[in-house]
């Protein structure tokens, strides 16, 4: 069984028929070809396939594709070369907060869903805010660094 | 300004931050098949029937390897011991074990297909742990001996004992004597878990048989072993293997040696098509992890604070599967003993098979295992003895250029220096800090060593073309710790180029020169002693071209940034030197760095390349009505020689720091008593996250130039994982709460307080 979904993906229109089970995150990855996003736990816990869907964080692994049907979806591939990529950019290259790479785009874009709802810069709510998004190589110092001076620019 | 120890900007840093990064999953061939593992429903049978029937006419399915496809080739793998078939050949012997394998069109034609696999099993005895597997008529999880692999090194391997499949041992002194003289002696049984390395891209490999030839594409840490393997393996020479790695996303010893490429390999030749294996966490996490372990050690130590004497015997579960359980096994037993002066030490390690998923390297394997245990009880024999714990140290580490081993390399830090220096960045000297009144603080500090470098031989090639662009060609693997960085700074160091125009290149076996492997902290040491010689190579080239242009002698001549100068003020740049040479715009240098045992074979024994320092401190709170343990502060001392990369040192050990949070305070793989694997996704096993960082995290560099690497430079990233937990577990003890079993969760520690009857 298929469902028809109309979406708008990274600013472009996307409309055709998908597999009613198929998940966002192979939709992405094996459809789309937009391969920045990641797969790791598949169980909503690690936020690496991280992608914004109206705005909003959601767990590409664990939400089915046809549900974007009338929303917008926003992967790494669509934030980069926004300004507020450059900024981030520019903050985690400052303080090496990219290691192996592979939790970045999830990182990225839910540190923009949280600045769009108007987290600052205060530490303890970056930490907290950012608890879902996990990281095994950095010991997140540096990514709280880099977020903390992102979020806390106005 | 040399770029030598300058933090410049990570190399593939934009690239990642745009997504662009390719990693092996991301790679999608013409034709390529996706693969879907059938794995072992028990611990320990004999596979009565496999039948593939109804899989094979399954839409989209191309095919289904089972062992019999395997009868053409010797279907046993294992770089210290050959004891794995490919794919279970009549017995499984862990819950998980791959049985078959089936290729299809798509990944859930895959997944739909391998269900439909009857297999039949007979039950047999299972042997799921440590003590089940050396109890008296345990089941034997493996019947026969397996041979020694190609890359064991460790000399020659003692006959199987039962479910033992390797014993280290080593005696020195009299110990009956020593223990017998001392005013106190410290003894304890302690355990310690099986944890996941958990790098967040799972194992993966894509394999591509064209003319008798394959082609792996594979998440690895040690590609030129893995080719070596695969090559034995399937009867081809080496360069019929070619072995192409990505990003990888994360490794920390998980994805070293060889792992999902044989299995991947296997079903591509029978498919004869392109075929992905991509695991699932689940399936990751029984591919490899860290050894669980048990042991049992005793320290002697005189009434002013001599230590004297140690024994240690420890058991680590390496599962049904050697990988490189062996050496793990030998780095814990000479962890054992920790970096003092004994007049007498007797130490024993065992590798034990069990019916559980296999285990093997794990970031500061043997020392993570050993150090907490070795250091809770220096802390014991100064507590007894109403000694300062800092004091005991000062009087009996080693200082540089003592024995550390009997015949290997002497010692090149300065430990006292860097303990001293965790313990300060903890507030060792700060009066004790107030704490609620069911609340109880403490702080701990820990030392101990791990052999660095493993197997000294590393080649690289550094290419500069006709407009002075620089290309490093080098086997080590970039798994996230910022190699490709440093190499081509220490290119761009020693040719005066802008790191800018010098790029590291991923490794493909069949172009770049042999590297050992990615591990052991030995990349910028060994890795880039090689790079640092290709590099000179290529200045010696461009100092002979630039000395026959501008007509000086070589001796006067002088690199400075993108060129050279001659005692006149001229300059040519390096691209005017490159066409110079050759006469037209084109043509390239060719530098060649090697690196090889150098007044040795380079054997364990007689190693290693340095030793790399396992230093921290730790300051923690408990809390006495939940057992729930906060780590306040932390502090490691990254003793490097030269930091080439000082910020990306900094993030080695901050990185190490919150993995050994994690091992000391909650990870922990659970197996149930008939060997299953019970904690098997992040909903059951967690690891650190933003919330869990020390309020106060200092990783201290300390640079003496005294490494063998380039500009004195030694490796890092390791030692600061086994420190973090024994400081942790000595912290804790200071308040009051001695644990002899990690990881401290609440109900453990909770259990603790009750027993000691505490507050």
């Amino acid at each position: 069984m298929t469902e028809s979904v109309r979406a708008t993906i990274n600013g472009k229109p996307y409309a055709g028929e998908v597999p009613a089970e198929e998940l966002l995150l192979d939709f992405i990855r094996d459809r789309l070809g937009l391969t920045g996003t990641k797969q790791s736990c598949e169980v909503q816990v690690c936020g690496v396939c991280t992608v914004l869907v109206d705005g909003n964080p959601v767990s590409s692994c664990c939400y089915l594709a046809a549900d974007i049907d009338g929303r917008e979806v926003t992967t790494i591939e669509g934030l980069a070369g926004s300004d507020f990529h450059r900024r981030a950019s520019a903050a985690f290259l400052r303080h090496a907060a990219v290691q192996c790479g592979f939790c970045t785009a999830g990182l990225l874009l839910t540190a923009k869903a949280l600045a769009a709802r108007g987290l600052g810069g205060d530490r303890t709510e970056v930490a907290a805010a950012m608890n879902g998004s996990l990281c095994r190589c950095t010991g997140y110092v540096s990514l709280l660094d880099s977020l903390v001076e992102l979020l806390g620019q106005r | 300004m040399s770029v030598i120890g300058q933090s410049v900007e990570r190399a593939d840093g934009p690239l990642k931050l745009a997504g662009q990064a390719e990693f092996t999953g991301d790679i999608r061939l013409p034709g390529m098949l996706y693969a879907a593992v059938l794995h072992s429903p028990v611990a320990h049978a004999r596979i009565r029937s496999v039948d593939t029937a109804a899989a094979e006419r399954a839409d989209g399915v191309i095919a289904v390897l089972t062992s019999d496809d395997l009868s053409d080739i010797d279907p046993f793998y294992g770089h210290a011991l050959r004891d794995r078939p490919v794919v279970a050949l009549g017995q499984v012997r862990f819950a998980g074990e791959p049985v078959a394998v089936v290729a299809a069109e798509t990944q859930a034609a895959a997944d739909a297909a391998v269900a439909l696999i009857d297999a039949e099993y007979e039950d047999l005895p299972i042997a799921a742990s440590v003590a089940t597997a050396l109890a008296d008529g345990a089941p034997l999880v493996h019947e026969k001996r397996a041979r020694a692999g190609a890359a064991h090194g460790l000399g020659d391997l003692p006959d199987a004992d039962g479910n033992i499949c390797y014993s280290y041992a080593f005696r020195r002194g009299d110990t009956a004597r020593a223990f017998s003289g001392a005013a106190v002696v410290v003894e304890g049984e302690y355990t310690f878990p099986a944890v996941y390395q958990y790098s967040m891209e799972t194992h993966t490999t894509i394999a591509h048989w064209q003319g008798g030839e394959l082609t792996l594409w594979s998440s690895c840490q040690h590609p030129f072993l893995v080719r070596q393997e695969i090559a034995v393996l399937f009867g081809l020479p080496l360069d019929r293997v070619r072995i192409i790695v990505p990003f990888l996303g994360g490794g920390f010893g998980s994805k070293s040696y060889t792992k999902m490429e044989p299995l991947t390999a296997a079903i591509a030749r029978k498919a004869d098509r392109p075929v992905r294996i991509l695991n699932a966490v689940h399936e990751s996490m029984i591919t490899t992890r860290r050894h669980g372990m048990t042991a049992r050690m005793r320290t002697a130590a005189a009434a002013d604070g001599t230590l004297l004497g140690r024994e240690c015997q420890a058991w680590l579960d390496t599962g049904a599967y050697a990988d490189n359980g062996p050496r793990v096994t030998a780095t814990a037993g000479d962890a054992a003993p920790g970096p003092y002066r004994w007049q007498a030490l007797d130490v024993q390690a065992h590798c034990v098979y069990t019916n559980t998923s296999p285990s093997g390297s794990y970031r500061a394997f043997g020392a993570t295992h050993l150090q907490w245990i070795a250091e809770s009880q220096v802390d014991e024999v100064a507590r007894r003895l109403g000694l300062d714990r800092l004091q005991i140290r000062r009087q009996n580490l080693l200082r540089p250029g003592e024995e550390v081993r009997p015949g290997g390399k002497p010692l090149d830090a300065d430990l006292v220096g860097d303990v001293e220096k965790a313990a300060f960045n903890v507030g060792w000297s700060e009066p004790p800090t107030r704490s609620f009144p069911r609340k109880r603080r403490g702080r701990g500090v820990s030392v101990g060593l791990l052999a660095a470098g493993a197997h000294p031989v590393s080649m690289a090639t550094v290419r500069m073309g006709p407009d002075g662009s620089v290309t490093v060609l080098g086997g080590t693997t970039e798994m996230g710790q910022g190699a490709r960085t440093v190499m081509a700074q220490i290119a761009a160091g020693v040719l005066r180029a802008p790191v800018g125009k010098v790029v590291m290149r991923g490794t493909d076996t069949r172009y770049t020169p042999y590297d050992r492997s990615t591990g052991a902290s030995r990349s910028t040491t060994v890795a880039g002693l090689a790079v640092q010689r290709a590099a000179q190579d290529v200045l010696d080239a461009l100092l002979e071209t630039a000395a026959a242009k501008l007509e000086t002698p070589p001796q006067l001549l002088e690199p400075v940034e993108g060129g050279i100068k001659d005692p006149g003020g001229r300059t040519m740049t390096h691209a005017e030197l490159v066409r110079a040479r050759f006469g037209f715009d084109g043509g390239e240098l060719l530098g060649h760095g090697r690196v090889q045992p150098e007044g040795g074979s380079g054997s364990y024994a007689e190693g290693p390349v340095f030793w790399e320092v396992c230093i921290a401190g730790a300051e923690v709170e408990v809390d006495l009505d939940t057992g729930v343990v906060t780590v306040l502060r932390t502090s490691t001392v990254a003793d490097v020689g030269k930091a080439i990369n000082p910020q990306l040192v900094t993030r080695q050990d901050e990185g190490a720091t919150l993995q050994g949070l994690g091992n000391a305070l909650f990870e922990e793989m659970h197996y149930g008593p008939d060997g299953m694997l019970l904690n098997d996704t992040l909903l059951g096993y967690r690891i650190p996250a933003f919330r869990d960082i020390p309020a106060t995290m200092t990783c201290s560099i300390v640079e003496n130039g005294d490494g063998p690497g380039p500009f004195g430079a030694k490796g890092c990233g390791e030692g600061a994982l086994a420190a973090v937990p024994a400081a942790i577990v000595n912290a804790l003890a200071d308040a009051g709460v001695p644990m002899n079993e990690l990881p401290l969760t609440p109900e453990r520690v909770w259990r603790r307080i009750r027993e000691l009857k505490i507050g």
